[in-house]
């Protein structure tokens, strides 16, 4: 029977699940990976504060290096005996395998908790499907299936219940983002009845089985050909006892709390002929499918897998009708060369070993990839194959594939949605506040006014200017449709400018209510919609509203943040709730979320609540349409095929109407097609003020988004430029009549105002004028577009003649990275920037996983891009953990085939003139007129080979002949990757001596991932995993590094110090071995606005906390001591960068004694390391270090 | 000697007062200020101002970048939210009461009306001796009348007296038009002392960089005249306690407040410049000082030079500024 306790509360699918496991565990062994990370990050904090699971204790939490670490720490506490769990998905998973199959084979009981996420293949996806929990079916781990929010809170639990009386390992799984992130209405199990499905004597019996001395024995031995089968099978009897214990377990489940479920749930027709067997979320979808064609007398079913290993031949087959005659098995993963996906090859087999009269025909399919959206139109397009005489084999549904075949035609309006829900879409920015609202919004209706709330959010894929649509559904029942709202009958518009980019209105069903946020009033916002929008509010019959948020919010002190008063406009038109309880139920919410911020914030809410329907107007339609201007394109006509054909599609949120036959068979995408997505994020960017300018680079040189262009050329140039183009003679000596001209891609940029900050040119006169200012956009943007069109017409600065030694130079250099989604004031993406305009043309990057690669490779468009000749840097991902060795791969291929090229080249030396064989094989390749000249000798060679038509030689020469052009090969990462998961590999690397350059941009967090603690976090500071403060110093691991005495080694700061920056980043490429940069990159994750990053870079150096220093160990070979520390000793107390930042400032103000406890030790640290620093550069008493010497030198 | 003062209502056992100041942040520093003599200590101000501008940054940099990005949904800890509010404050006002055998006195400046009082009422709770209300504002609005900016002063008084049951003292500026009147505005408003006088930010401006740039100096010496002035003019005028607040830098400067007619002397610069021990040198010398002239309390002294009780009390008004210049014309 239900529980008296039970509580309705409304939280996600990795809540509800962490929920559970941190109560049932004493020790959590975690490492980051999206979507399971919030669990983790969930179990740090209620650890910070004390929480107890039902035993009454806190439990360890210990983050790891990997997630191989985590399960290794994980079956070393289950070895010792403690009640331990870990929390991940897809690469994490895999990384864990080996310690599954020996937790398995040892009979230990534990749950992981997976967030199924697809495994990375053509390309890398975080997204939801069963790719990576399929890859652990051979490990011996029971698998359990969560379909739903509820579900995974209460699977969680059975789980837990089942594998401690079984002693089998079990994977607890539920669908990355569709089930972890939605937020649901569910009935929290409450602890007593935790409490009474945990099996003590189990515990105490796990206790009893651990490795302890007082009763010493061997586990974990090596077994030989004689034995090792017998010992395998040994088992047996615990992995089939396995589903009677899990049915069991979900029995007792049922008599504490009401909820059943079953091993193989069977709902719809009893006498169904077609059935489809799945599992995750999507059985949610068919279930509701099935509701509505029952309903509609069709004999259909679904059984929905829970218990999928062990598989239960027999609860399976006793779900299933005797009628049914069709079966569709659906699977959410692909098994390339398979006779079918695992679900299906399972059901198949069990069906053949049921040995009934008449078989029912059984056939696969394959659905929902990465989260590709499933809903009931699908599932009913399955069920109306499973009508066919000769129903499809490996179907594939919910895409158009137009190459093989595969795919079911699907009947777009069918919709079971009932009528009684409220469906509304909001479509808003990141930046706006619009899913935090909507989350509130869940809250508010489904706890405080027993109703039923969903909430589902997608974003894109920008860090920056990120747009956002929210789903969320309310009703008096239960809300179980776990897919995107395909008709809502309530659209609301938060930013007025997308009504020019999407579609807002293609999801509004008839007669919906339109809410939109405008600038412009009543009277005029109809003049200023696109006539398509004009269109659709007449032909759906729309009830449109308007409201001026901004202002309202200005208002009441709120500045730009309409969240409140949008929030309030949603209550007031959807009749969600009653007016009255709605308005006090939104304030009553205000109280809880804001109340810990202060009460100014809980009065200028509750004002905007107030003010909020004042300026809510309902616009009277007019019949017809009037309006004059229509959605632009997305891209101009002048884009490439590729670009207008796919990139396209998908920055207009149309990517899932893309045909297979579009897309790459191999994950290869054309560079550069950033430049081509003008996103037109910032409010404010930057204008020259040429008369100030002292032309000195350092604005272009922090831009973090490649925005900021320079080129001089020569004054005839200026004929037929724009009357806005500005110029300015160059300030150099000995360049008569040539000018300078700074260009500013407006539309590109973010308005971060790093380069306003940077300037160090000032106005004597005009107070807080500088060089360049930022400014409202909205008036510059049409002559700036005419600006950059002739700057573009200007001739690129010829690279040889470029000063690369200093930042003034660096500025003429074209950057090949440009554009990218980061975030605003980006700390990492102006070193990323650096490397392409220093060594583009021949630079192969090595990326790790983590920020750099999602901004730098994540769809719809690429940022890494080519010059004018076609040449630019050769990018590419493999994993997180191995990228310094993938890079190390590129240059084993490189030297290789540099080898055979020059030994080729030798055999065709008759062929081509031993001279320019000559010339090629000794050419210096260090500096650019050098490596130009190699180039064009290379182009002559190339030129002859191909007129030996038929030559053998020079054909095979040809494949490898542009390796004689020297290549750059750079291995690219975070610290999560350089500090943690890759350090193993990077030691490795580092060890090698090839040559091969390590660029680490050291954020000292998991930034991709939110901001997870990594070995890089200071002392000191909070961070997920590390809620309380970091207590142990970061690693060092420049010292490491230079420890190898062979290995380059510079840490810089950009912000500190450009020019060394520069040096390091030119010395490094020029030493013919390993080099590693660690470079100070500031972060969204340190809590600060990051127009100050530069400044805080220049404090962490004052401080002491990051030392400048460059190992250069070509200065052994002139006979110096090769350690330089290139900034001063520190000026500034730590405490003085730190409280900067709310990383340490938070700290300081919840706990503040435990603060500066933490506080004085980082203080210390700073002194320790300078001073052993210090001993260390000592050692240098060679001539003065401006005497540049060692690999400098070359440059 | 009995060096006991009454202030504010209060018993303390010598009228030198550690006033509001970065030292006394720290409980170990109130101790070591209670050690070395100090009558009564006033804790660092509670700025609603700055508190609110606080927890609106805090609320900003928390959100910012939230529910943005898929794999990012936040960067901070979840429950570092709670971060910047009164609870600091309050619990050193707490410890320090809990803590402290000497009155420890509150100091608020509010910005809002509801500010004041609710602040006022969490400084009470929290244990408290007395709040003195540091009204910090510079009438920047031309537009706005000595009489309105008075009202604000006077409304802001009563408030908070009619809150909180502990004594209300005002710390003021020297710059209305008849301080003696204001005083007993504010008075007849509930306060029951004047601290005088506040030192109001006073930027600079960097001509180089064509900046305003804020620029706080300690008091000197020189700078205690004002007070001297007023406390001397108003002492036994009013029924308010005085306290005496700027330029305190030797045991003397603690006499001639006396003999102005201060109830209390205030100092935070001198502490600032010789360390804490200093109060022991204010105190020991104003000991001295009694006794090396058979005096046996302040009392003995207190107003003796004030307005109404010297023999020429024009000295106080226009006829000492004639001195003055008459003296300089000599030279």
């Amino acid at each position: 029977m239900a529980d008296v306790n039970e509580v309705q509360a409304t939280m996600d699918g990795n809540s509800a699940v962490a929920h559970v496991a941190y109560r049932v565990n004493e020790v959590c062994s975690i490492y980051p990976i999206t979507p399971s990370s919030p669990m983790a990050e969930l179990a740090d904090e209620w650890t910070s504060h004390g929480l107890t699971n039902i035993w009454g204790n806190v439990p360890v939490i210990q983050e790891m290096q990997s997630e191989g670490g985590a399960a290794g720490a994980v079956h070393g506490a289950l070895q010792a005996g403690a009640l331990t769990t870990t929390f991940t998905a897809s690469q994490g998973l895999l990384l864990m395998l080996p310690n599954m199959f020996k937790i398995a084979g040892e009979l230990t009981p534990s749950v992981f908790h997976v967030a199924a996420r697809s495994v990375a293949t053509q390309a890398l996806s975080i997204f939801g499907d069963h790719s990576d929990v399929m890859a652990i079916r051979p490990t011996g781990f029971a698998m359990l299936a969560s379909n739903s929010v509820q579900e995974a809170h209460d699977m969680a639990l059975v789980a837990q219940a089942a594998t401690l009386k079984s002693r089998v390992p079990f994977v607890h799984f539920f669908d990355g983002f569709r089930t972890s992130h939605e937020v649901n209405t569910l009935t929290l199990v409450p602890d007593e009845t935790i409490r009474a499905m945990i099996d003590d004597e189990a515990v105490k019996a796990h206790r009893a089985r651990a490795l302890n001395p007082e009763n010493p024995f061997v586990r974990g031995t090596a077994q030989n050909p004689d034995v090792f089968f017998q010992g395998r099978e040994a088992a047996n009897p615990f992995h089939l006892a396995v589903p009677g214990i899990v049915a069991d377990a979900m029995e007792q489940f049922d008599a504490l709390t009401g909820r059943h479920y079953k091993l193989f749930d069977y709902f719809g027709a009893p006498d169904a002929e077609r059935v489809i067997v799945v599992m995750g979320s999507g059985a949610e979808v068919v279930r509701e499918t099935v509701g509505h064609l029952v309903a509609h007398s069709e004999k259909v079913g679904v059984i929905i897998v829970r218990l999928f290993r062990p598989f239960s031949v027999e609860h399976l087959l006793s779900a299933l009708p005797e009628t049914c005659r069709a079966i569709a098995v659906l699977d959410r993963t692909k098994e390339p060369g398979a006779t079918g996906e695992p679900l299906y090859l399972d059901v198949v087999s069990a069906i053949m070993r049921a040995g009934r009269e008449t078989m029912p025909k059984v056939v696969g399919g394959r659905y929902g990839l990465s989260s590709k959206d499933f809903d009931p139109a699908q599932a009913k397009a399955v069920f109306d194959e499973l009508k066919k005489p000769e129903p499809r084999n490996g179907f594939t549904v919910g895409i158009k594939d137009d190459v093989t075949f595969s795919s079911l035609d699907v009947d777009a309006s069918y919709a079971t949605e009932p009528d009684d829900a409220v469906r509304a879409v909001f479509y808003g920015l990141g930046a706006d506040g619009t899913v935090g609202a909507n989350k509130n919004s869940v809250k508010i209706i489904a706890e405080d006014s027993g109703r039923y709330a969903q909430g589902y959010f997608v974003y894109d894929s920008h860090k920056s200017g990120a747009q956002t649509v929210s789903h969320l559904r309310f009703g008096p029942n239960p809300i179980r449709s776990p897919y995107l709202i395909r008709s809502a009958n309530f659209v609301a518009c938060h930013q007025f400018h997308f009504l020019e980019k999407i579609d807002v209105l293609r999801l509004a069903a008839p007669g919906a209510t339109f809410l939109l946020n405008s600038p412009y009033g009543l009277d005029e916002v109809w003049e200023h919609l696109p006539r398509s929008v004009q269109e659709q509010i007449i032909a759906k019959k729309l009830k449109f509203h308007v409201i001026d948020a901004s202002t309202a919010a200005r208002e009441v002190g709120l500045k730009n943040r309409t969240n409140t008063v949008l929030q309030t406009c949603f209550f007031a038109l959807s009749g969600v709730l009653p007016h009255d309880e709605a308005i006090a139920a939104i304030k009553q919410a205000i109280s809880k979320s804001y109340g810990r911020k202060g009460k100014r914030i809980v009065e200028q809410n509750w004002a905007a609540v107030d003010g909020a329907l004042a300026r809510l107007h309902e616009v009277k339609v007019p019949a017809e349409p009037s309006s004059r201007f229509e959605r632009p394109p997305i891209v101009p006509d002048t884009a490439p095929d590729f670009v207008r054909r796919v990139t396209a599609r998908m920055m207009e949120g149309l990517g899932d109407e893309i045909a297979v036959s579009a897309m790459p068979v191999d994950g290869t995408f054309p560079s550069g097609t950033a430049a081509w997505e003008k996103r037109n994020v910032a409010e404010e960017v930057p204008v020259w003020r040429q008369d100030l300018c002292i032309q000195c680079g350092q604005c272009s040189f922090v831009c973090p988004h490649s925005v900021i262009r320079a080129k001089y050329y020569d004054e005839a140039q200026l004929d037929g430029a724009p009357a806005s183009f500005k110029s300015a003679p160059v300030n150099a000596r000995g360049y008569p009549d040539v000018q300078f001209s700074l260009q500013f891609y407006v539309e590109d940029c973010t308005g971060c105002g790093l380069c306003v900050e940077a300037c160090p040119a000032q106005s004597a006169v005009e107070p807080g004028i500088k060089a360049i200012n930022l400014e409202e956009k909205a008036g510059l943007v049409a002559a700036e577009r005419e600006n950059i069109a002739f700057f573009e017409g200007l001739p690129v600065n010829d690279r040889a003649r470029v000063d690369f030694a200093n930042v003034r130079g660096v500025q003429f250099l074209e950057p090949l990275f440009e554009f990218s989604g980061a975030c605003a004031g980006c700390g990492e993406t102006p070193y990323v920037k650096l490397l392409s305009q220093l060594f583009g043309d021949r630079l192969m990057v090595a990326n790790a996983t983590g920020c750099s690669s999602i901004y730098g490779g994540n769809l719809p468009v690429t940022p890494w891009t080519k010059n004018a000749e076609g040449r630019g840097p050769a990018w590419s991902n493999s994993l997180f953990e191995d990228n310094a060795e993938f890079g190390l791969g590129f240059r084993l291929a490189a030297d290789k085939h540099l080898e055979i090229a020059r030994d080729l080249l030798c055999q065709m030396a008759d062929a081509v003139g031993p001279d320019l064989v000559t010339a090629i094989l000794d050419a210096p390749q260090i500096s650019e007129s050098e490596i130009r000249r190699q180039r064009e000798r290379v182009a002559e060679l190339k030129t002859k080979l191909l007129a030996l038509k038929g030559n053998a030689t020079a054909e095979y020469l040809l494949s490898v002949v542009d390796h004689l052009v020297r290549r750059s090969v750079w291995i690219v990462g975070g610290d999560g990757w350089a500090y943690d998961i890759g350090y193993g590999g990077l030691d490795h690397v580092l060890a090698s001596g090839r040559n091969v350059n390590i660029l680490v941009m050291d954020t000292e967090v998991y930034s991709n991932t939110g901001g997870q603690a990594s070995k890089a976090t200071p002392l000191g500071a909070i961070a997920k995993f590390a809620a309380a403060g970091k207590r142990t110093a970061r690693k060092d691991l420049a010292l490491q590094a230079i420890a190898y005495g062979n290995v380059y080694v510079a840490q810089v700061a950009m912000g500190a110090n450009p020019q060394q920056t520069l040096q390091a980043f030119r010395e490094a490429e020029a030493w013919e071995g390993t080099s590693l940069i660690l470079a100070y990159s500031h972060c969204i994750a340190h809590g600060y606005d990051l127009r100050k990053g530069l400044s805080q870079q220049d404090k962490a150096v004052a401080s002491g906390y990051w030392p400048l220093l460059r190992y250069d160990p070509a200065l052994r070979g002139v006979g110096e001591a090769p350690f330089r520390l290139d900034s001063p000793r520190p000026t500034l107390p730590f405490k003085d960068y730190a409280y900067n930042e709310l990383r340490y400032s938070a700290l300081a103000a919840s706990r503040p004694d435990k603060a500066a406890a933490l506080l004085g030790e980082a203080q210390q640290a700073i002194r320790d390391k300078y001073h052993s620093y210090e001993e260390f550069a000592r050692m240098d008493a060679g001539p003065n270090p401006s005497e540049v010497m060692g690999a400098a030198r070359k440059l | 000697m009995d060096l006991t003062t009454s202030y504010l209502g209060l018993s303390l056992k010598n009228p030198v007062v550690a006033s509001a100041g970065p030292l006394n942040r720290h409980l170990d520093n109130l101790l070591h200020l209670q050690d070395c003599g100090a009558g009564a200590v006033v804790l660092p101000s509670i700025f609603e101002e700055q508190i609110e501008r606080e927890q609106e940054i805090f609320d900003a940099l928390i959100d910012h970048g939230a529910d943005s990005f898929s794999e990012a949904l936040s960067y901070f800890p979840a429950q570092t939210a709670y971060a910047y509010d009164t609870g600091q404050h309050l619990a050193l006002i707490e410890n320090a009461a809990a803590s402290l055998a000497i009155p420890v006195i509150a100091s608020l400046n509010g910005t809002t009306a509801n500010g004041w009082v609710d602040y006022a009422r969490d400084i009470e709770q929290a244990g408290a001796a007395a709040i003195e209300l540091n009204i910090f504002f510079i009438p920047s609005d031309a537009t706005e009348s000595g009489l309105d900016v008075e009202a604000r002063y006077v409304d802001v008084v009563r408030a908070v007296s009619s809150t909180v049951k502990i004594p209300v003292s005002v710390k003021i500026g020297p710059y209305f038009s008849s301080p003696g009147h204001m005083a007993g505005e504010l008075t007849e408003a509930g306060a029951k002392g004047l601290a005088m006088f506040n030192r109001f930010y006073e930027p600079d401006i960097d001509p180089a960089t064509l900046t305003v740039r804020p620029d706080i100096q300690l008091s000197n010496a020189y700078e205690m005249r004002l007070p001297l002035l007023w406390i001397g003019v108003l002492a036994g005028r009013t029924p308010a306690s005085l306290a005496a607040t700027t330029g305190v830098e030797t045991p003397e400067d603690v006499v001639k407040y006396l003999l102005a007619g201060a109830d209390v002397v205030m100092t935070t610069s001198s502490l600032l410049r010789h360390g804490i021990d200093h109060m022991r040198v204010l105190v020991d010398g104003l000991t001295d000082w009694l006794s090396s002239r058979g005096l046996n309390s302040p009392a003995d002294i207190r107003g003796r030079m004030s307005h109404a009780n010297v023999d020429n009390p024009e000295a106080y008004e226009r006829a000492n500024y004639i001195k003055v210049l008459q003296d300089f014309d000599g030279l």
